[in-house]
This record gives structure tokens, sequence and C-alpha cells, in this order.
């Protein structure tokens, strides 16, 4: 499950065996990633004005893969371009090739100055169950732990986490493929429902429980306060919880 | 997501404060500071700030932690909301601030949300966060005020073109306990009172505190003033977690027999500084603590109020609960 095979991925491994001088030339995974980029743009240009000309061809599938097509081009392009055009590293300023331990494994990762723990996670390691909700840390959907302490992955700069254990919802289960108990709990409990905050709403419970093995319903409450739940699951959730802690 | 993207910056994590001020010298105004990163985050996020180099202040030790001194307690700048909260010399002698810390936003941001990160955030008057060019963002107009304006959380005190208010629990708490906030740079250090380190609309407009750009705010002292004293806070906001206040309240009174000797009562949410209540303080003092003199408190407390046109509940609001404050501390 850790494996990754998303493309951002070989794009950060390519640039491993790159030689590390960060003076001698243009950044080679970043220049490549612009021409993609560029060359992506005129055919995705071409394919929403397909669809504008021929309203046989409509469809919601096609409109929706047009926009979001020519969101990645318009708003994709400056910011990669703006990584790449700057001139070499400043004297002091953090390395790019960074060592991070995720779930107990040392995992080698070319992560940018601005770049958040959560977009590390997801687009660089292939770390998907850390959901992104709001990117504002409003939502707890990107909760994560952080030398077992509950953090928002969306607000924290990748470069701060250095050194430090993260464990995302992948690292819970165990070597034989058994649940969490908070996971197991959560399903006994009928805790998701559409889903998309149940990573966020694991994590939580699990940083309560390392920290405070019995909580009480009221304890429990004030610890999942930073986890939005727009199915409006909660009491499902804090059933799970003091489950789970019944059963840890 | 990628319109949630910020714009590239260099990123430096300074080991030692000696070691930011050269970057603060070196880069001017082109920087940026980062505590805990939330108010930092969002204002990347959205294009509002788009600093050319950020320092990071997480890595420099004598910035973090809570010592006991001779005439108090000292608290590093960028100690976490969490750690004041629960660490038990503030639980026990300054309850005041570890209530406060509590009450910021949720359990993960009070995780990596700083003590000095939370009084030094920008306000959060949400046509100056959008990026209008507002008065406050050097602009010539104040849209918060315009007639047809949303303004339910705005000033409803010394409004001075900009309406907007402080967005802190913890600031509150700290007025009124007395603290002495400590500002170093390159140059040297200097120490400003709680009640005089932020920054009113008619001072400066585009300022919330007294911070200079080359600055650093290291520590912030609590002396023994206020220690074991009567202690009150609360917040009202829309929400029971994760929200500003709408008002807060943060009271030190010392109760001698029957009697209040002394009081130290500062309101948030209501104007661009934490309002400390000076006048109530000075009508307190001497007085029976019970309902009546509470009620007289709190109709003192709103005296001047100067409403928008979506606000007055915040008048009500905030008599009740200084009311609430002189009656239960």
């Amino acid at each position: 499950m850790i494996e990754s095979n998303s493309v951002y991925a070989g794009l950060a491994g390519s640039s491993a065996s790159l030689p590390k001088n960060p003076g001698s030339g243009p950044d080679g995974p970043i220049e490549s990633a612009i021409e993609a980029s560029m060359c992506a743009q005129p055919s995705l240009g071409e394919s929403s004005l397909g669809w504008l000309e021929s309203r046989g061809n409509w469809s919601r599938r096609n409109f929706i893969k047009g926009i979001i097509a020519s969101g990645v081009a318009v708003s994709g392009v400056p910011y990669l371009a703006s990584a790449a055009s700057r001139p070499a590293l400043q004297a002091g300023a953090v390395e790019r090739l960074i060592s991070l331990n995720v779930n107990g494994q040392t995992r080698r990762v070319d992560v940018l100055p601005n770049e958040t723990l959560a977009m590390t996670l997801r687009y660089k390691l292939g770390l998907t169950g850390t959901k992104l909700g709001c990117d504002r840390a409003e939502c707890g959907a990107c909760t994560v732990l952080i030398d077992g302490v509950t953090h928002y992955s969306c607000s924290t700069l990748t470069q701060r986490v250095r050194g430090k254990e993260i464990q995302t919802v992948e690292g819970l289960e165990s070597a034989s493929g058994e649940l969490h108990p908070v996971q197991q709990a959560f399903i006994d409990e009928l805790g998701p429902q559409c889903g998309f905050c149940t990573p966020g709403q694991v994590m939580a419970a699990v940083g309560l429980l390392m920290e405070n093995p019995d909580p009480t319903r009221e304890e429990a409450r004030q610890a999942m306060a930073g986890n939005i739940c727009r199915c409006g699951n909660y009491d499902h959730y804090l059933n799970g919880i003091m489950r789970a802690a019944r059963e840890v | 997501m990628l319109n949630d993207m910020m714009s590239h910056f260099e990123l430096y994590q300074p080991a030692d404060v000696d070691n930011a001020f050269d970057l603060l010298d070196r880069f001017g105004e082109e920087c940026w500071t980062i505590a805990g990163g939330h108010d930092s985050l969002a204002w990347f996020k959205d294009r509002g700030k788009q600093p050319s180099a950020v320092i990071d202040l997480a890595g420099i030790a004598e910035l973090h932690g809570i010592r006991e001194t001779a005439g108090g307690i000292e608290l590093g700048a960028m100690t976490t909301l969490t750690e004041v909260e629960r660490h038990p010399v503030i639980q026990e002698r300054f309850s005041i601030l570890a209530d406060a810390a509590r009450m910021v936003a949720s359990p993960q941001i009070r995780n990596s949300g700083t003590l000095g990160g939370n009084v030094l955030q920008d306000t959060r008057c949400w046509y100056y966060r959008f990026g209008l060019a507002c008065y406050r963002a050097g602009g010539n107009t104040c849209y918060a005020s315009a007639p047809e304006a949303m303004n339910r959380e705005h000033a409803i005190f010394g409004a001075s073109r900009c309406v907007a208010v402080t967005p802190s629990d913890p600031a509150p708490a700290l007025v009124a306990l007395g603290a002495d906030m400590v500002i170093r740079n390159s140059g040297g250090e200097r120490v400003v009172p709680a009640s005089e380190f932020f920054m009113t609309p008619a001072v400066d407009i585009q300022r919330m505190t007294g911070l200079e750009p080359a600055d650093l705010l290291t520590t912030i002292r609590i002396p023994d003033t206020w220690a074991g004293a009567n202690f009150y806070f609360e917040k009202v906001a829309d929400r029971g977690s994760w929200d500003f206040p709408l008002v807060n309240v943060a009271a030190a009174l010392r109760i001698e027999g029957d009697r209040i000797s002394d009081a130290s009562i500062v309101v948030g949410g209501v104007q661009a500084v934490p309002r400390r209540l000076t006048a109530v303080e000075d009508l307190l003092r001497g007085r029976v603590q019970n309902e009546e003199t509470a009620a007289m408190a709190g109709a003192a407390a709103v005296e001047g109020a100067e409403p928008l046109r979506y606000n007055h509940f915040k008048v009500p609001l905030m008599e009740n609960l200084v009311k609430r404050a002189v009656r239960d501390a």
C-alpha cells in the first residue's frame, strides 16, 4: 500500500539521481513538468472547444474534465515556472531533497519550500488516505500524527517535519493486516457515511487514545472538535471512540 | 487544489535568534516570519501575501517553553497553545490564561499554534482578508462600514476609518494579567506592556501591533501581580469550536472580605485592540461583589459604544459578559 505509483512520486524519484549541485543548471524534473504542462495546454483547449462546437457530444463528464484540465493549465504553469526560473538556491535556505519518516519508513522525497505535508503525502508519496477537504485548517480531514500529536497536514510545511515521526491512516493497520481498534470500532458503530472525513476522524481518535486511553465522552468530544463531518455522524464516531477505548 | 498553491518562497530555518536577526536584516520587508503557520499559510494560499523569503522560527530552542522566574513566569513566544493550556503553574496561578488558550480554535491548531503567533495574528475582517484595497491594506476606503456591508463581527468601539477587531482569545487575558512583551531585534531588546503592544487604527491603520518588520517577539512575561486572583474568562462565538470570538472577556478580581479591592477587566472582539475597561475597574474598587455591582459594571462597560449596522447585538452581549465576569469571578 505504501509503494507509490503516482507520476509525482516518479518525478520526485528522478530528481534523486540528479547531481546535487543547485547552481549548475536548471531543475530537470521541474522543467519537464512544465513541458508536460505546456504540451497539455493546446490539446486541453481543443477538447474544451470541441465540446462547445459539438453540442451533440455534450456530457457532464467531458464538461467537468474540461474545466478541471483548463484550471490546471492556467494555475499550474505560473506556479511551476516561478520555481524553475529562480536562480541558485539562496545561501542558507532549506534543501529540497530530504528524508521523511512516514509510518516507520524512511522516504527520500523532493520537497518544495512552500509545500504542505498533505501535498507531499498525497502527491509525492502516494499516501492518499490523508484527505484534503478545505486546505485551510478548518475541517480536519487532513489530520495526521506528528510525533504522536495531531496536526493538520494541510497547514504544516513539510520542511518542518524533517526528523519527526509522521503517522498517517495507512500506517495504522498491523503487519498481519488487522485494523487498528479505532478503525474497527468506527466500522462497528457505523461511523463513516460518505467516509471523506473518516481518515481524519480516525487519526484524531488515535491521537486522543494515545494520550488518554480512557477518556470520558466529554473529553472525546473536546478532542474531536477539530474534525468536521458534513454527514453529521458525530455521535457514531463518539460511540466508536468509547468502544475502542474499552477494547484497547 | 492548485488554486490553493502558495507562490514560491525560499524557506530559512534558523537555529538561534541571532541567525534569525541576520535573516531579518538581510531580507527586510521581503521576508515573513512564521510561527505556528496558521495565519501565515492562509495568507500565502490566498496570495494575499507573497514574501520571497520565509523564516521559520520552530527550530529556535530559546523561543520555546515556560519558565518560572523570581517575579512570575516567562513564556517563550513559540510555546504552543496546548502547552500553555496544560502547564500546571499556569493552571494553578494564572488559570485565566489556560482558559483562554483552551478556547482557541481546535485541538490540532492548538497543538501547533503558538502563543506569540496568536497575539500577532492579523485581523479576520473578511473584506481585508479577501484582498480588497481597504484602508488597512493601503487603500482609501473601508468596505466593512459601507451602508450595505456585512459587519456583524466588527468593532463597536474605537473605529477610526477601519472597523476590524482583534481576533485573539489569549490577548485579553495577557492584558488583564499585566503581561510584558519582550521584543528583540539585532540592535537590542525592549519591553512593552501588553496594554500598549496592540495598535489602534488611529495610531497605525496597517498594523495590529507595535512589532516592527525587523523585530521578533521572543518572550511574554507574566508578573505575579495577579497570581491566584479570582479569574473569569468567557468567549462567545457562533460555533462551539474553531471560531473567532464575537466577544470575549477576561477578568481578574482581588477580593478582601466581601469587597473588591482591585480589578482588571479586558474585552476582546469589540475593538482593534483588547479593550481594557479602566473606568469600570475604578468603579469596582471598594464595592461589594454582588448582582447589583455586576449590573452596574456591565452598564458602565458599554457606555459610548458605537455599533455598526449589523453588530448592535454586541452591546448587550458585552454588557452581560462583563456583568457575569464581575459577579462570578
